[in-house]
């Protein structure tokens, strides 16, 4: 409701717009019409059935995947020019495991884009990409090898790459896939801690779980639907995955087309 | 061992009589450093395919060199800088197909691998003469290498080691998770471009060395090897770059004596290495 409100003033000091969004993949449609305003400061999880196309709309807004039709701003601008503003965690079972790094390789990894070109890293770089490990609790892992490192740990250290960037949105790809279930939730927690300071938008297929952290969710099915503020219902849900789930409550926020909640 | 310790004992004493044995041994040792480093690239990014390619290739550049110069009395170019030219063109032309055509990828990089080599059959069997060129070429020859050849392995050292002292930080990363580096504002595909080129460029050092069906294996199992005990790409670089020398040199030695081809020797040599710090790396710490 409050966005409805906000009009113009709300898209300008929103963190991710997208208007009248179209994506067709080799023609075959997979987000239509999508109109949506993320403030600053939110930690939004996009959800959605397999397939749905809730990747595709983070790709989107970091800039990997163009539009068909309609547009995406990041901080009012192309995702390409906010990229350095932006910092992406994919999901790290889609890295070589055996690749020769250290937890502090990976996490200076972030810093480009920041740093001069050409030659070694510079002790700046050094101290911020430190600092990102600490804010994971992974001060005490820097020097350990990659490889050595748990799912949990490795999931940390790709969003201390991310944090090293010094970012102003995090933009989270299934960060708890094959994650423990006290693992996920000490995962959640950090995220939360982290919010205090940046606007988290993270996609994940599981709602149930989440819903307790967040502070909206951003369905994705054919179209896409904003919940900000108030109560999903199970309608909604079965709605979108075609079948009975979980029934969870958390707050709600309603999109400009006043989606019927 | 001990027939191994007389055999070396006969090279060592040869090697102090002959030139062509010293540049052969030297030729090993310098062609370790790009072996080493860019080994170690193509082993992470996983592109020996594409390097097999390349390698592959080169033979269609040293074929119709030859041929010009034997034919034509062409002295431009020599077959060297001829397997040059066509190594970086294979480079560009296979690296522009992964990028543009990554479903099919392998196929096209197949077909361009045994075309490049039927065109240098083709150039070599019009060439009138001796086809032990052929031989050579493929399987290497070592004891052939010359003074200028040296300098050549010398300069490229040189730049392999530059490129990677300036661009450390986004070939790591560029290997690690390219989709990440191109949201940090790396410009991927270049980067991509200059590991294949560097590829090329080490390919045709190293099939003076085994020859171009051989060069595969030294390009990447000591980097593999490496990999196996080094936890960091720097570490790895200069652990592969030492057992590549140690190997060649272990090759060119023992071969000498019974008078065997010194490329296949080292190849043996460089996969019972291998197979043993598989061995080894499970023993000492089994699971992994």
């Amino acid at each position: 409701m409050s966005e409805v409100t906000r009009g113009e003033a709300a898209v300008n000091e929103a963190v991710l717009t997208c208007r009248d969004l179209d994506f067709r993949y080799d023609r075959h449609p997979v987000l239509q019409n999508v109109n949506l305003a993320i403030p600053t400061g939110d930690f939004v999880c996009v959800v959605g059935p397999n397939g749905s196309g809730k990747t595709t709309l983070l790709k989107l807004a970091l800039g990997l995947l163009s539009p068909s039709a309609g547009s995406v701003l990041v901080f009012g601008t192309t995702p390409a020019r906010a990229s350095r503003r932006i910092g992406y965690v994919p999901q790290h079972p889609r890295l070589d495991p055996l690749f020769p790094v250290t937890a502090l390789d990976v996490a200076l990894m972030g810093r480009l884009g920041t740093t001069p070109t050409l030659g070694p890293w510079r002790g700046k770089d050094r101290q911020a990409a430190l600092d990102a490990l600490a804010e994971v609790g992974l001060a005490d892992q820097a020097q350990r090898h990659f490889a050595d490192l748990s799912g949990g740990q490795k999931q940390r250290v790709l969003i201390a790459r991310a944090l090293a960037g010094e970012p102003d949105l995090l933009l989270l790809d299934e960060p708890t896939a094959g994650l423990d279930a006290h693992v996920e939730e000490g995962f959640y927690r950090l995220l939360q801690e982290l919010n205090k300071r940046l606007t988290i938008i993270m996609v994940s297929h599981d709602l149930g779980f989440v819903s307790g952290y967040v502070k909206s969710v951003v369905c994705v099915g054919r179209e896409v639907l904003v919940h900000p503020t108030s109560a999903i219902n199970g309608q909604i849900i079965a709605d979108l995955y075609g079948s009975d789930m979980r029934l969870v409550r958390h707050d709600h926020r309603c999109s400009e087309e006043g989606h019927q909640c | 061992m001990l027939g191994a310790a007389f055999l070396g004992q006969g090279f060592f004493q040869a090697l102090t009589q002959h030139p062509f044995l010293q540049y052969a041994l030297l030729a090993g040792v310098l062609a370790a450093v790009p072996c080493g480093v860019v080994g170690s690239y193509v082993v992470i990014r996983r592109i020996s395919y594409i390097a097999g390619g390349i390698a592959h290739t080169v033979l269609a550049g040293l074929g119709l060199v030859h041929y010009l110069q034997v034919v034509h009395g062409f002295t431009l170019i020599s077959p060297m800088t001829g397997a040059v030219i066509a190594a970086l063109l294979a480079a560009l032309l296979i690296g522009w197909v992964s990028l543009r055509f990554k479903q099919r990828e392998d196929t096209v990089i197949g077909a361009v691998w045994a075309m490049g080599m039927a065109l240098g059959i083709v150039f070599i069997s019009l060439t009138p003469g001796y086809t032990t060129d052929l031989m050579s070429y493929l399987f290497g020859n070592i004891l052939m290498v010359t003074a200028q050849d040296l300098w050549l392995i010398a300069i490229l050292d040189v730049v392999v080691l530059a490129v990677v002292i300036f661009f450390h930080k986004q070939l790591l990363a560029v290997c690690f998770d390219s989709e990440f580096a191109t949201l940090r504002g790396v410009k991927v595909e270049r980067f991509y471009f200059l590991l294949l080129g560097l590829t090329a460029l080490t390919v045709v050092l190293l099939v003076s060395v085994v020859g171009i069906i051989l060069v595969i294996a030294l390009l990447t199992l000591p980097a593999a090897m490496a990999n196996l005990f080094a936890g960091r790409l720097r570490n790895m670089m200069i652990l592969a770059g030492g057992l590549s020398a140690v190997l060649t040199t272990a090759g060119l030695a023992l071969s000498y004596g019974p008078d065997l081809p010194a490329g296949a020797v080292t190849i043996l040599l460089t996969g019972l290495a291998y197979f043993g710090a598989v061995i080894l790396r499970q023993t000492i710490r089994p699971g992994k």
